[in-house]
């Protein structure tokens, strides 16, 4: 058989909203040392989607080149993201101005947003009335919201009820690297919001620290995971990269292939019979 | 004398002449050259409407564009 990843299973396209998409890693932008770092990296990771932000800051950095000169518009679904506010009316407002954008770019991005709506600048855990407000005005307007949220289920399930196109809950606090916390509230987030809708898409966004942090969020059923600074401040970005992309794979593949039971006691993968000085009986 | 305006630009205050519209604010500052959103007392004005909206007064102006973030 090839080991053409294509080829491998695993690797059945997966939809959110309108969207299908093949690689089930999204990758944020930020972070990175250097713009070109950051491309190689995304190039390395495999990913389709790629998170951004929208801010007021000059278009162009000390070499005069924009963020968008190292993001291929034409291989990438943008993701623009709502990081950094803490009302659901500045979320709202900073989601249609990244829709402007995104359409003036053609972008297949536009009207889909990464819904943050933040309580504290300390943990950036979300804040779950405004990220619930923000969803039914955004769905109303017309967007396809990936919204953020703690790993609480019934905060994701009432997401999913106000028409969010997939809920995100954390494994962790943003930019903590402590990879998933909680994995129990991520089963029962899964739980709740597959709850027949089977394909309901679930992606484990925030506190990635390295690649098997990855594996065991998509092990848990994840239909993806959304991380940034676990790549762009590794000591080697595009390893890294390239460590998250088959961790990705290689948690799907095992969740799809279902894990054993754990067990207390040993269970001998070697036949007792025949072993030198057996006892039959014993 | 070109009358002017006084609006507030990402936060900074200045003066532009009368009838000065978006468009021709973000051509003034530079940012016509990557895509660019607008918006004027904290509501969208979207690209097709840049060429046609006039500022007024004391409106307050936010110019977004992409950047890394995750």
């Amino acid at each position: 058989m090839s080991t053409h990843q294509s080829s491998e299973p695993g690797h059945a396209p997966f939809r959110i909203g309108t969207r299908t998409f093949h690689s089930r890693l999204f990758v944020g932008t930020g972070k990175y040392k250097t713009n070109e770092l950051m491309r190689d990296a995304l190039a390395a990771s495999a990913c389709e989607v790629v998170t951004v932000a929208v801010r007021r800051e000059r278009l162009f950095n000390e070499q005069g080149q924009s963020l968008l000169s190292f993001i291929d518009t034409k291989k990438y679904t943008i993701l623009p993201n709502t990081a950094g506010c803490f009302t659901a009316e500045d979320a709202v407002r900073v989601a249609r101005l990244g829709r402007d954008i995104l359409e003036q770019l053609d972008n297949p991005g536009a009207s889909w947003v990464k819904l943050e709506v933040l309580a504290d600048k300390k943990t950036l855990l979300p804040d779950p009335h405004g990220t619930l407000e923000a969803v039914k005005t955004l769905v109303k307007d017309g967007f396809q919201v990936l919204a953020y949220t703690s790993d609480d289920p019934i905060a994701a399930i009432r997401l999913k009820e106000a028409g969010a196109a997939s809920v995100m809950p954390a494994g962790s606090p943003i930019g903590s690297g402590q990879g998933v916390l909680n994995p129990n509230n991520i089963i029962l987030c899964l739980e709740k919001l597959k709850e027949g809708d089977k394909d309901y898409p679930v992606i484990v966004d925030a506190g990635v620290g390295c690649a098997s942090d990855v594996a065991e969020a998509m092990e848990l059923g994840a239909d993806g995971v959304l991380l940034n600074t676990a790549i762009a401040h590794a000591k080697d970005a595009v390893m890294m990269a390239h460590a998250m992309r088959h961790a990705c794979v290689g948690g799907r593949q095992s969740y799809l292939a279902g894990r054993i039971p754990k067990k207390l006691y040993a269970t001998a993968s070697s036949p007792w019979e025949g072993v030198v000085s057996y006892i039959p009986g014993e | 004398m070109t009358a002017e305006i006084t609006i507030t630009a990402n936060g900074a205050e200045q003066s532009v002449p009368v009838g000065t519209t978006v468009r021709q604010l973000i051509v003034r500052l530079g940012l016509e050259k990557q895509a660019c959103a607008a918006e004027v007392n904290k509501a969208l004005v979207p690209r097709r409407e840049q060429e046609s909206r006039e500022l007024k007064q004391g409106d307050s102006i936010e110019l977004v564009s992409l950047v890394g973030g995750g």
